[in-house]
């Protein structure tokens, strides 16, 4: 079973999206989207500075066999992006919710925020999902 | 039957197995209004020896004519082993190496290739080929505008002396994603681009521009130049060069202070036959840093389970049978083939080889050159450093030359009077190692006859 | 068995010297020369000839192996096509040689032509794509053409099945169009409800193979066409699987406006270690005036090529020259030796072979992935029951296979179908090979059952194992660098 942290919110297509306490918002995928794609190799992070707006795809995972897209599960201002994955994209796959966490965000509206799915409702996505 | 080994018990019981009672059966889901009758317009089957000897005759019509033409593709010596190894039925019949290790063959030879290509052309990675030298332009085109992260203008400048056909089927094949090419004259008095001309450019979100040396017209470019000034303009560059002429001249790589970005070409030079135009292939390098952009397939060297090495495809998320509609192009089948003969054919030659054969044809296009300009009413375009190409001016229409040389078994060079009408009556030749002195007279000989009759 | 790079074989000095002309001199102004030469193999003719043919024998190929590789078309490629093809006055013959000395040359490309409109009841050809996917290209960048001449300018969704190959919605990108994908149903048709949905004033055309990937027939495909025709769009032919049809319906006749076919499938020239192909596409009355150029015509005074002055609203060039001419004359060759009634025999004993293994592998105890159907060419097997209970999958039973000297069927593809080998026998293999794959089949699943890991480390027999893709991905070397 992959683990789905309580203190996280989600969206259908798998990532997930951490509100922190100076405001800014942390954005990942998900151990069940990290395990179904396999090991990565390679990971694409957005521009620092780039304007998102909700939904867009924002970043790029890739696994010898697979490659998606990771949207935004908020609109804002790109303010970080995890230079470590260029190195090892394998901590995507070792520390979902941590060390493999993609960028993070200044939101432009955080009422999106509430929008996205807690953990129960994904929960049941990554059920049917197989 | 031929190509179907079937016997009538084999038939009777598959039908059996499948509980069929014909093969007719088999088609049933298809709607009874659509089946076909009898395919009418097909002949009746030839054997073996009956097709040979039709083919023998087709060819026999076009015979084979002294060759002086170039333009983008050239008749070279191939040795006898190139294409004995590669009609091997191990290489002719196999596919792409999707399963790495029925296919190591295939794959070993792909990285010897792409090694080769690299420290031809002084960049770093290779792709495993791509269609011919014309559609890999418009994949470097594509690919300067994915990699150019900052430019957004989709803006590409090349200068008229490239290869016009080139720029057209770049220009059919990027037109759905509104890659604009702006072309530039060439110095009417040199034939070549004048780097001082960029200038107008200056500033400008210019996304990428395409240097070809040798030129179409055979010139060298100042390439240092206009490498410089595109990089300084924040512009990518992107060589189109012959991989051959690559054995005398400084690579890419080398071209101004950092060398280009994307080099494609044309690989035919490299073993493949003229054979009406194709099968050749496409050849294309690039900085590493761009690798990730690249279309076509590439091969990589890893290991296996007990860590011996191998070779397998790889970076297969750039392409379109994992990334779908966002894949960096459409392309699946590459020239695997004709790759093996220019492997085959660089091992062979070496760089020694090479080069020797680009000096060889150097030469016998100056004295092709020296023998045609003493012909009156022919006239040498441009005078410059050149490598196995020029252009020559008539005192009279191309068309009926050529047609008239023809007659006399010489196909006597490319008409350039569609392409550059200002050229006015301009005929491009090319002379290779191939041409002896003595068929060179014979053509002189057939152009004086032919430009003296009236 | 391995044989080292033939980098590691060079020696300084060594040459194939009788391989080099007379000696010259280059001459290049001095900022422009090469000051090192590239370092290319210094290697004798015989370390050449022997380290190639080595490689060579590190392949399977039809010519050595059964390859019932699903969607390829891994048929016996005839000899008599390649010598042929091979003539001096072919090999010789320069793309830009006046007419006059290509009438030989010509004749055949138009007779193929020919041939090609009446197998699939279209009515042009153009030859120049050179590969599969550039005759896809043709065709999209054709419809689009179509829609703008008439001014609808609005129409750029090109509609394409979930179980298509990639290069069509890849293709429909590269054409600037937006792509819409719709559901196949379980019994393997598409969602006829799904297309209606997806059909309106954007709709630019719909990309179809029929037989589909999932080795059926399309049996709704006169509706599929009238409702596509009648919302304004138009029917494009994917010809991968033409082979499982040839000579019993045509893809025209089912009401399609482009096709195009893949030569090294469905005709039968060399798939090259991957190319070349050759993607010739045809097309019907409305599209006639934007084919890609250029193409033969026969007229009063012998054969010509058609360019942009005789065909003003053509799509333009794809190629230097003329698209793949030694593969289009090894297809007329294929053609001609098959003849009318040979030409409607390859789908008929393509079929009885596809269906005859499909029967044999479900008495051996394999799922079906549609058990309900006919095969066309081609059938999925899936073993995900396999890997639910044994924990071995569709990988290792494809790799297996290797070791019993079979290659792979196509595995993972198409995506809709869980663990699915997709096995395409193709009309030229005999019974007894039939027979072979199945007993490895059988063996193979005993194996599964009993030491699964004889699977997973599978192959056992091959020069290397499985290899590491991750690392390949990862720690790119896709270029030798000699240690110092």
């Amino acid at each position: 079973m992959s683990s789905i942290p309580t203190n996280l919110k989600y969206l259908e297509s798998h990532e997930w999206a951490r509100a922190e306490a100076d405001g800014t918002v942390t954005v990942g995928i998900s151990d069940h989207a990290q395990n179904a794609l396999g090991d990565l190799v390679f990971v694409e992070v957005p521009e620092v500075g780039r304007t998102l707006a909700k939904g867009t795809a924002a970043a790029v995972v890739e696994s010898v066999k697979a490659a998606s897209d990771v949207y935004s599960p908020v609109s804002g201002e790109v303010i970080a992006a995890n230079e470590a994955l260029s190195g090892s994209p394998e901590l995507v796959n070792t520390d979902p919710y941590g060390e493999g966490w993609l960028f993070k965000l200044k939101p432009s509206n955080t009422a999106e925020l509430a929008q996205l799915l807690d953990a129960a409702a994904y929960g049941k996505i990554v059920e049917s999902d197989g | 039957m031929p190509f179907i080994p079937h016997t009538e018990d084999d038939v009777r019981e598959m039908l059996a197995a499948i509980g069929a009672p014909n093969i007719d059966a088999l088609f049933e889901e298809i709607p009874a209004a659509l089946r076909t009758r009898e395919l009418t317009g097909i002949p009746d089957a030839l054997t073996e020896m009956e097709v040979g000897r039709l083919m023998r005759s087709r060819a026999r019509k076009d015979g084979t004519p002294i060759n002086f033409i170039g333009a983008g593709a050239y008749e070279h010596h191939i040795p006898a082993a190139v294409w004995a190894i590669v009609t091997r039925g191990e290489f002719y019949s196999a596919y792409t190496p999707y399963q790495a290790e029925a296919s190591q063959g295939t794959l070993q030879l792909l990285y010897e290739y792409q090694t080769m290509m690299t420290r031809l052309t002084g960049m770093q990675v290779s792709n495993a080929s791509l269609y011919d030298g014309a559609s890999a332009l418009a994949e470097a085109a594509l690919m300067s505008v994915r990699a150019h992260r900052r430019s957004k203008s989709a803006r590409i400048l090349v200068p008229a002396s490239v290869n016009p056909t080139y720029l057209s089927v770049a220009r059919a094949i990027t037109e759905g994603q509104n890659v604009k090419f702006d072309v530039l004259p060439y110095a009417s008095s040199s034939g070549t681009f004048d780097p001082g001309s960029l200038s107008a450019f200056e500033g400008q979100d210019i996304t990428a521009v395409v240097i070809q040396h040798p030129n179409f017209f055979g010139l060298f470019e100042d390439v240092d130049a206009i490498t410089d000034w595109a990089h300084a303009n924040g512009s990518l560059v992107i060589a189109v060069v012959n991989p051959l002429s690559l054995a005398i001249l400084k690579p890419p790589g080398e071209w101004g202070s950092k060398g280009v970005d994307i080099v494609v070409g044309e690989g035919q030079p490299l073993g493949v036959p003229l054979s009406s135009g194709g099968p050749y292939f496409g050849f294309m390098t690039a900085r590493m840093e761009h690798v990730r952009q690249m279309p076509g397939r590439i091969i990589g060297r890893t290991v296996d389970l007990d860590g011996k090495p191998g070779f397998t495809l790889t970076l297969q998320a750039r392409e379109q049978h994992i990334r779908r509609s966002k894949a960096t192009s459409n392309i699946c089948t590459n020239q695997g083939l004709l790759v093996t003969a220019a492997t085959i054919y660089m091992s062979l030659l070496g760089s020694k080889g090479l080069e020797r054969v680009a000096a060889a044809s150097q030469t016998q296009t100056d004295k092709l050159i020296a023998a045609l300009t003493r012909i009156d009413g022919v006239k040498l375009a441009f005078t410059g450093p050149r490598f196995h190409e020029a252009v020559l001016r008539l005192n009279k229409p191309v068309k009926p030359v050529l047609a008239a040389l023809a007659e006399r078994g010489i196909v006597g060079g490319y008409d350039l009077s569609n392409h550059y009408p200002e050229l006015g009556h301009a005929l491009l030749v090319c002379a290779t190692e191939m041409r002896t002195d003595g068929e060179i007279e014979e053509y002189a000989n057939a152009l004086r006859e032919v430009t003296s009759d009236g | 068995m391995s044989e080292p790079l033939i980098f590691t074989q060079s020696r300084s000095g060594r040459s194939a010297a009788g391989q080099y002309p007379h000696e010259a001199a280059a001459r290049v102004p001095e900022k422009l020369r090469r000051k090192k030469p590239a370092a290319l193999p210094e290697v004798s003719e015989l370390q050449a000839v022997r380290h190639f043919t080595r490689l060579s024998q590190l392949n399977f190929s039809i010519d050595t192996h059964f390859y019932p590789l699903g969607s390829c078309t891994m048929k016996y490629n005839p000899r008599a096509c390649n010598q042929f093809a091979m003539l001096p006055e072919f090999l010789g013959r320069h793309p830009l040689a006046p007419d006059a000395v290509s009438q030989g040359f010509l004749e055949c490309m138009f007779e193929l032509q020919e041939m090609l409109k009446e197998v699939t009841g279209m009515k042009g050809v153009s030859l120049t794509p050179m590969a599969g996917a550039q005759g896809e290209f043709a065709g999209v960048a054709m419809i689009r053409a179509y829609h703008r001449a008439r001014g609808d300018l609005e129409r750029n969704e090109i509609i394409v099945p979930d179980a298509a190959h990639g290069t069509n919605p890849a293709t429909a990108t590269m054409c600037g169009c937006v792509v819409i994908e719709i559901p196949s149903l379980s019994n393997g048709d598409i969602d006829v409800d799904a297309l209606k949905q997806s059909l309106g004033p954007k709709t630019a055309g719909i990309m179809l193979t029929n037989p589909s990937t999932l080795g059926v027939f399309e049996r709704r495909i006169q509706e599929v066409a009238k409702l596509v025709h009648e919302a304004g769009g138009l029917l494009y032919y994917d010809g991968a699987n033409l082979n499982a049809i040839l000579g019993k319906v045509r893809p025209g006749d089912m009401g399609f406006d482009v096709i195009h076919m893949n030569l090294h499938k469905t005709f039968s020239t060399p798939h090259g270690g991957g190319g070349p192909g050759s993607g010739a596409v045809g097309v019907g009355q409305r599209l006639l005036p934007f084919m890609p150029i250029p193409v033969v015509a026969r007229q009063e005074n012998g054969y010509r090529w058609l360019d942009e002055r005789d065909v003003p609203q053509t799509i333009g060039r794809l190629s230097a020259f003329m698209g793949n001419a030694g593969v289009l004359l090894r297809a007329y060759i294929y053609m001609l030796m098959l003849g009318r009634p040979g030409m409607q025999r390859v789908a008929e004993y393509a079929a009885l072979n596809a269906n005859y293994l499909l029967a044999r592998l479900r008495a051996a105890g394999f799922d079906a992935a549609y058990p309900q159907r006919r095969a066309s060419h081609e059938f999925i097997i899936t073993v995900k029951r396999q890997a639910k209970e044994l924990g071995v999958n569709a990988m290792d039973f494809a790799k297996r296979l290797l070791d019993f000297g079979f290659h792979a069927p196509t595995t993972y593809f198409p995506l809709l179908v869980p663990e699915c080998l997709l096995i395409e026998p193709t009309e030229t293999e005999a019974k007894q090979d039939l027979d072979g794959f199945v007993e490895a089949m059988i063996a193979i699943q005993r194996e599964a059952e009993q030491e699964p890991q004889k699977l997973k480390g599978a192959p056992h027999t091959l020069p290397v194992r499985r290899l590491d893709d991750v690392r390949a991905a990862k720690q790119l070397d896709l270029a030798y660098v000699e240690a110092v």
